[in-house]
């Protein structure tokens, strides 16, 4: 089963929303989003089931997502394809979802899969978008697939508790961060990885026009930064053997206990 | 301006969190239209008059029972397409937000998605996006029509304004891969137990715990605060402790007097279930944890030296 997995590239630490552009800063280091490392393990577990087929990295960021995507790669997936292009950047959920779809299309994999979330934009929408492109069935929430042929059945969470869908491939997946744990590179992992192919297209090289995507394509826009509510005064402590102490001292105060 | 509104529904029922999008979206001059789909649904409509809906458009075929995406995004581009509609609004859910963003895709309009308020300035359309762990709020607009939105959950209430809505019944013709994923089994969950939207006191677990095994410590605590047990999705779908028990956007909605977060990352959508708490006390061991940010008493902590010391503490000042 040949399986692609779109993983984002996102800025590591605290993050900042840069006022001059309103858009996050994303000039630091950056990492693998967390949320997209259940995704790479899902599929290598789907792979290693059917005992063939390939796992596909996608994405479309900076250059230096390509250090993120070797992260996944020393997990073991088989190769990576990266977007990049400057037109590219400040791009919403339309132009992102449109720069991807045109990858995916190349690609031709059997089954789609996206992480929970963006941890910068905590979007969890993309894979609908895609889906909708690439006019593919798609399943969201995952929190357990199994295959049967040429199908999926997928749990899905809800307001109201958990579905069973299935769905024929090719299909795109939304996978729940509880769905497994991932697996830490081995050192051999990370070796490897230095060796996989890593491409990196542009916008030219998947067909996609320039106005298109980035600012220019893109159909919302932040206006204004403003100062939040504010919410009252907090405490933080550190425990040093005393925080239960502090705890019930701090519920006494409140009159809780 | 013309908005419609997604109008979710459960069993017979439409639920609220649409019906205060319509409320709101009425209260803000937009003539505001309700959109129904399912099968079976056509007496829903009146209920969406009564909330502030001039008009509910109706989709009503046997392909639309079951709650998945796909199909509906093929109705409302539908529905958009013949009046011309400035805005479609939802109200957040798991089907609402892959509905919401199909529709994006295939109108290639603008989504903002998790506004916590919408107001019209000079007759445009703006937003409130709070970002980054809600630490900075944005107004966020569109560069075109139509406008698409999803509200994050609770954000507003639904107004009976007792009004009466004109119906229309829309075409219902889908696309064939629309209908190809299909619903095998439909989560009706029953919730056993008393429920923890009642209690004074929430003792939550997260993944924090390390194990199912571990949610002993968080119980042992839970009782000697004379409270109950809630959890996160990731410890539910994880099949740790039961699904009745989540709190957050896709559980419950819980404002207890007092709320300790035990391993608890404080994600968005945990959060829009217990901000409303009286008191809020987090223990968990990374410094920089979101919990942080809304916690009155944060603690960084291991939960293992932490909670067994506390529950200690709690029972003998409660005998003593
Ligand atoms: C559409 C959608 C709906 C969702 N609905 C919900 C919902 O209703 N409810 C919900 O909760 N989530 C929901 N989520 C998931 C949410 O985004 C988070 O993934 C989830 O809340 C994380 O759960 P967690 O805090 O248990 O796990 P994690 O995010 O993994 O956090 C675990 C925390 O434990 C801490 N920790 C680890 N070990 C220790 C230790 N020994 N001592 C102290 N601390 C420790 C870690 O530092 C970490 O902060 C939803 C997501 C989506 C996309
Ligand atoms: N630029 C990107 N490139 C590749 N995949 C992405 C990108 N942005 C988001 N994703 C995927 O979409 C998922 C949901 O992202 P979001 O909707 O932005 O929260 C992530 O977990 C990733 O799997």
């Amino acid at each position: 089963m040949k399986i692609a997995v779109c993983v984002k590239h996102v800025p590591e630490g605290a993050k900042r929303i840069d006022p001059e552009t309103k858009r996050l800063d994303r000039s630091g280091e950056g990492a693998l989003n967390p949320f997209d490392a259940h995704a790479v393990e899902e599929a290598l577990r789907l792979k290693a089931d059917t005992g063939e087929g390939e796992v596909v990295l996608v994405s479309l960021g900076p250059a230096k997502a390509q250090d993120a995507l070797r992260k996944a790669l020393a997990m073991g997936a088989d190769r990576a394809v990266l977007v990049t292009d400057d037109a590219a950047s400040g791009s919403d959920l339309v132009a992102t979802s449109r720069v991807l779809a045109q990858v995916l299309a190349r690609q031709n994999a059997d089954l789609v899969l996206f992480g929970q979330q963006g941890n910068d934009s905590d979007g969890a929408v993309l894979w609908a978008a895609v889906a909708d492109r690439l006019r593919l069935p798609m399943v969201s929430q995952a929190a357990e697939v199994t295959r049967a042929d040429g199908s999926l059945r997928v749990k899905r969470q809800t307001e109201f508790g958990y579905d069973v869908i299935e769905a024929p491939l090719p299909a795109v997946v939304g996978v729940s961060d509880a769905i497994n744990e991932p697996r830490y590179p081995s050192l051999k992992g990370i070796m490897g990885a230095k060796s996989k192919p890593q491409e990196t297209l542009s916008l030219q090289d998947v067909d996609v026009s320039a106005d298109t995507v980035g600012e220019s394509g893109s159909k919302t826009e932040v206006l204004e930064l403003k100062t939040p509510p504010s919410r009252g005064a907090s405490r933080k402590i550190e425990d040093d053997g005393n925080a239960a102490q502090a705890i019930v001292d701090f519920l006494t105060e409140k009159r809780l206990i | 301006m013309a908005t419609l509104v997604f109008l979710e529904h459960h069993g017979d029922e439409l639920l609220k969190g649409g019906l205060g999008v319509l409320s709101k979206a009425a209260s803000i001059g937009d003539e505001a239209a309700g959109v129904v789909v399912g099968s079976g649904v056509g007496a829903l409509a009146d209920v969406a008059g009564e909330f502030g809906a001039a008009r509910v458009y109706v989709a009503d075929a046997p392909e639309l029972e079951a709650p998945l995406p796909q199909p509906r995004v093929d109705v409302l581009a539908r529905i958009v397409e013949e009046t011309n509609a400035d805005a479609v609004l939802f109200a957040n859910s798991v089907l609402a937000a892959d509905t919401a963003a199909g529709l994006a895709a295939r109108l290639d309009a603008g989504l903002n998605w998790d506004l916590v308020d919408i107001a019209r300035r000079d007759g445009k359309l703006i937003g409130t996006r709070p970002a980054l762990q809600d630490s900075i709020y944005a107004d966020v607009g569109w560069t075109s029509t139509p406008q698409l939105a999803l509200i994050r959950t609770g954000s507003f209430d639904p107004a009976a304004t007792g009004g009466s809505a004109e119906v229309v019944d829309v075409d219902v013709r889908l696309e064939d891969f629309s209908t190809t994923a299909r619903m095998i089994e439909q989560a009706h969950e029953e919730s056993e137990g008393p429920s923890i939207e009642d209690a004074d006191v929430v003792v939550a677990g997260g993944r924090g715990l390390g194990g199912p095994e571990n949610f002993t410590l968080v119980e042992e605590l839970a009782k000697a605060l004379g409270g109950a047990v809630g959890a996160t999705r990731a410890v539910v779908d994880a099949g740790w402790y039961p699904y009745s028990t989540q709190v957050g956007q896709t559980g419950r909605t819980v404002s207890p007097k007092l709320y300790v977060a035990c391993g608890v990352s404080g994600a968005i959508q945990h959060k829009v279930g217990m901000q409303g708490s009286g008191v809020i006390v987090a223990i968990n061991k990374d410094p920089h944890a979101p919990i942080f940010e809304f916690a009155d008493l944060g603690v960084v902590g291991d939960i293992h030296q932490v909670v067994p010391k506390l529950t200690e503490l709690v029972t003998q000042r409660k005998s003593g």
